[in-house]
């Protein structure tokens, strides 16, 4: 383990990532079929995405939108002339034995991708974006009997990103996805989701000594199908490339698969397999021409990206950096932060809730912050609430599950269970003089000095109270009890 | 003609010519048009069209039976019409082809000497309709494919701009430079067929978005003062068969008396458009055959693995002439080649479309033989590829700029053989082609003629 971080150390990784995104229109790429996810195999589909002899495409004019959209985000330059060029290869996934895609004038080229890691601000620069079609999924039998092409997803218009050689990490690379991800969900272009299949991630990675200029032989690295096996694999490969250069072998330039099961990645082809492409224009798509003045005015249209959106964060809610960063990773609970602070100015009493408890009561429950119950106007009584001392803020983490479950007013359930804070010095005196009667050991203790016997007397009277007794009071109370100290 | 008649006469001329492969089955699923009906047309339709449910072949083993589940966009509108597809025409496997000798059922026959090739590759419907089976069909143009069996049996041939008639339907051979045309007797059917088929195609991005006139009010009889450009290029001295360059020299004396104003052009680059063609469209076909591999339809040679599934379907059922092309267009998109022969053939593509547009400024159409030749024998070219591609040399070059072009009967050999004569003109202006020859036709006797074999 040791030795391994020595050697890593004297190596820099060098890593760039392609990006396959599906783009959330109703409809396929070239033709009108459905692109609803999880219907039965082969049933959205027509002449044109099953590629029958004589059929055409037609461009579905909001996927090249939504691709345009992404690039302008991403800070790209716009292409002048849109063509599409024909890919050219045998698979039974791809039904016209050629894909659709964009080969030399990518829609988009040159834009970058911002991010942070530790405590360092860097850009990770965008190569190309371009718009093309998928294929159809293979499933395979388990004994290799036979295998099966379900054409549904054949035509489902992707973007595809690729980035510059500017990732130096693997850690880099997770950063740079969260945040191309943030992107891409606050634009509402895509769902980005890996592991149902509407974000795959491929990369590039190759080593070189420190401080040198010229890059190293690179592997393609495929099946990495969550941001934990990118980070996984690329650390790997990274290892598996030094080991193999301090051992004073060459690094074979191929593809190669991550086995996420075995923790390893394996031999997928070599640059002698790799394909002529036979790349050339799409005839059946005629180019057409991108007017700056409506490109101006898409990027002016766009929503606040993530980026800017924290920035704003920081600086108008003071929450800090983290608590921004996190907040502005899902737009909805942005969403939900910026509107809970409108009815109530406490912006990180706002994020903590959100960020800590109610976290967790999505988490436990896999629902999204939309699909819950639990309203800004909820958070926002319940801070209320604990402000003015009506309840404290451990009754407070224990009526959210019943918001979450019912949706009902914070409110409504402390008056059904009683559960209001006790504030009231007399009612609050006499318990504790209970408790004082009780706990005679401790009550000694603290009188010699032990100061922690005062914290265990004030945690008996929240227990005896069942949490309702407000600290602040039980405190002063005890205090003045245990008095003459 | 009624749709019984046809019948009849398909079943004894068609043994003889082999033009029709299959004949629909009227009143079945395909027909939906009852055999007396008497205002339904009977057409015939080349086998490389989409008949919803009907054999569509493109004359190859590879899809045989295939049947599409849609109808081409022509083919609907002319249902929608009152035209009933009667059967699909023979053809050069995939187009590939001058002569209608590849396709896999055998060649069809010229019904004006049956030892004769009928032209290709839409052999099958130029001999259905000048034998009279048929009094119009659908055929497809790439590099000719309409003009050069028109000229070769004696009938009226057209190919619309690029973009004129959708291409949605059509099996593709080369994207670029495909269009369905009507083979028809006469100037008056083709306007009338041509109005049915052409216009904008949401389901074809390359249709052209502009309105169709009405063709059949082109049909008048006045050439006076159009003028009509001869280009020296398509006058070579050798190459061109003595009784086609005297047919379509005393052609042009005819309109000329007919007040029509002859003016010498030249377009210079016309000697490079044979090897253009046969870069570009050979890589495009390559790429459009690409999906017949026995995946999902036509033939399957089954095998142990899909490497070899591919290799041995294509190898079964493609036939040679097909073969040669794929290798040809696959050569010319590799890696290292595509910057000197596809790269290149396309920018010799737009010089030479600029020559026509350049000829246009001075000239309301231009005037050449379509086919160097007469109908040749069978089996005559078929061993040379390269003398079966100069067959195509009148006509490649106006699929190559996209502007519309027609061939009309204008004489005969001493045996009988039709000769063609080839109107171009600019881009959208099929009126201006047909309007010429509707005047030449009305002023002449050549497509009264008909082959003995007639019914």
């Amino acid at each position: 383990m040791r030795k391994n971080q020595n050697a890593v150390q004297e190596y820099e990784t060098v890593i760039g990532l392609e990006v396959h995104a599906h783009l959330l229109t109703e409809s396929k790429v070239f033709c009108a079929c459905s692109t609803k996810f999880g219907l039965p195999p082969n049933s959205s589909t027509c002449p044109v995405c099953l590629g029958l002899p004589g059929s055409l495409p037609v461009l579905n004019e909001k996927a090249f939108l939504y691709a345009l959209k992404t690039a302008l985000a991403l800070d790209c330059k716009i292409q002048d002339v849109i063509k599409f060029d024909r890919k050219n290869y045998y698979y039974p996934d791809l039904p016209k034995n050629f894909q659709i895609s964009q080969y030399d004038k990518p829609l988009a080229f040159s834009g970058f991708v911002e991010i942070e890691y530790k405590g360092e601000k860097k850009k990770i620069r965008i190569n190309r974006v371009h718009l093309e079609e998928d294929a159809g999924k293979l499933v395979h039998e388990a004994r290799g009997a036979a295998s099966y092409i379900d054409l549904n997803r054949a035509g489902i218009p992707l973007v595809e990103i690729v980035t510059e050689p500017d990732i130096r990490s693997p850690e880099e690379a997770s950063e740079y996805l969260q945040n191309l991800k943030a992107v891409l969900l606050c634009l509402g272009v895509s769902n980005c989701n890996m592991e149902e299949g509407s974000l795959r991630c491929d990369a590039n990675i190759s080593v070189r000594p420190i401080g040198e200029d010229a890059l190293g032989v690179k592997t393609e690295l495929k099946n990495m199908n969550s941001f934990k096996a990118v980070r996984d694999a690329l650390s790997y490969e990274a290892g598996r490339q030094v080991d193999l250069l301090r051992r004073g072998e060459m690094i074979r330039q191929e593809t190669r698969l991550w086995d996420e099961a075995k923790g390893v990645s394996v031999t997928m082809r070599t640059k002698e397999e790799t394909h002529d492409y036979r790349y050339f224009p799409e005839p059946d798509l005629v180019p057409f021409t991108t007017e700056k003045d409506e490109i101006d005015r898409m990027k002016a249209a766009l929503p606040e990206l993530p980026g800017a959106r924290k920035k704003r964060f920081i600086s108008e809610y003071a929450i800090g950096e983290y608590n921004a960063d996190v907040l502005t990773r899902d737009m909805a609970v942005a969403d939900f932060f910026e509107k809970t602070v409108g009815l109530i100015k406490s912006p990180k009493e706002i994020a903590n809730w959100l960020l800590g408890d109610v976290a967790s009561n999505l988490k436990e429950r896999k629902i999204s912050i939309v699909e819950s119950k639990f309203k800004p106007g909820h958070l926002a009584e319940i801070i209320g609430l604990i402000r003015s001392e009506e309840i404290t803020g451990k009754i407070a983490k224990e009526i959210l599950p019943e918001i979450f479950e019912t949706g009902k007013t914070p409110k409504k359930i402390i008056e059904k269970k009683d559960l209001r804070q006790i504030k009231d010095s007399g009612e609050l005196t006499s318990m504790i003089e209970g408790v004082l009667k009780e706990n005679e050991k401790s009550v000694g203790d603290y009188k010699n000095g032990k100061k922690s016997a005062l914290t265990f007397l004030v945690g008996q009277v929240m227990r005896k109270t069942r949490g309702k007794a407000n600290p602040r009071k039980v405190n002063e109370i005890l205090k003045k009890k245990l008095g003459g100290i | 003609m009624k749709i019984r008649s046809c019948r009849e006469i398909i079943e004894t001329v068609n043994k003889k010519l082999n033009a029709i492969i299959y004949p629909s089955d009227l009143g079945g699923p395909a027909g939906g048009f009852s055999e007396s009906d008497k205002t339904v047309t009977p057409i015939a339709i080349k086998d490389n069209i989409c008949v919803k449910d009907e054999p569509t072949t493109c004359g190859s083993k590879i899809l045989k039976g295939f049947r599409p589940p849609y109808d081409a966009t022509v083919i609907a509108k002319l249902k929608a019409a009152g035209f009933a597809p009667i059967g699909k025409t023979n053809m050069d496997e995939f187009a590939f082809g001058s002569s209608c000798e590849t396709s896999c059922y055998g060649p069809t026959r010229n019904p004006w000497d049956l030892e004769r090739i009928p032209g290709g590759s839409s052999g099958g419907s130029a001999s259905a309709v000048a034998a009279g089976m048929v009094p119009m069909a659908l055929g497809t143009d790439t590099g000719g494919s309409i003009r050069q069996p028109a000229a070769l049996c004696g009938i009226v041939g057209m190919k619309p701009t690029y973009g004129r008639v959708s291409r949605y339907g059509l099996i593709a051979f080369a994207s670029s430079l495909d269009q369905i045309g009507p083979l028809t007797r006469n100037t008056n059917d083709c306007a009338r067929l041509l109005n049915v088929i052409s216009g904008y195609d949401r389901m074809d991005s390359t249709s052209a978005n502009i309105p169709v006139p009405d063709f059949t009010e082109s049909l008048v009889d006045n050439v006076k003062k159009i003028k009509i450009g001869i280009p020296k290029e398509y006058f070579p001295e050798g190459g061109i068969d003595g009784a086609v360059k005297k047919a379509v020299f005393d052609s042009r004396g005819i309109l000329e008396s007919l007040g029509a104003e002859f003016i010498d052009i030249s377009l210079p680059h016309t000697q490079y458009a044979v090897s253009c063609y046969y870069i570009i469209a050979p890589a495009e076909a390559s790429s459009n055959l690409a999906r017949f591999d026995g995946d999902q339809y036509g033939l399957r040679e089954e095998a142990k693995n899909i490497i070899d599934m591919y290799t041995m379907t294509r190898t079964k059922g493609f036939g040679d002439e097909v073969k040669r092309r794929i290798l040809l267009g696959t050569y010319s998109l590799s890696s290292g080649y595509y910057d000197d022969y596809y790269l290149k053939a396309m920018k010799v593509r737009t010089m030479i479309k600029n020559d026509f547009l350049n000829a246009f400024k001075t000239c309301d159409c231009i005037l050449t033989p379509t086919s160097p030749v007469p109908a040749f024998k069978i089996g005559e070219k078929s061993g040379n590829p390269l003398s079966m591609y100069l067959s195509d040399i009148f006509t490649i070059p106006a699929n190559l700029a996209g502007i519309p072009g027609i061939s009309i009967p204008c004489g005969f050999t001493k045996n009988s053989l039709p000769i063609g004569l080839q109107l171009l003109g600019k881009p959208f202006a099929e009126e201006m082609l047909l309007r010429v020859a509707y005047t030449f036709e009305q002023n002449t006797e050549f497509h009264k003629r008909k082959p003995s074999i007639c019914v």
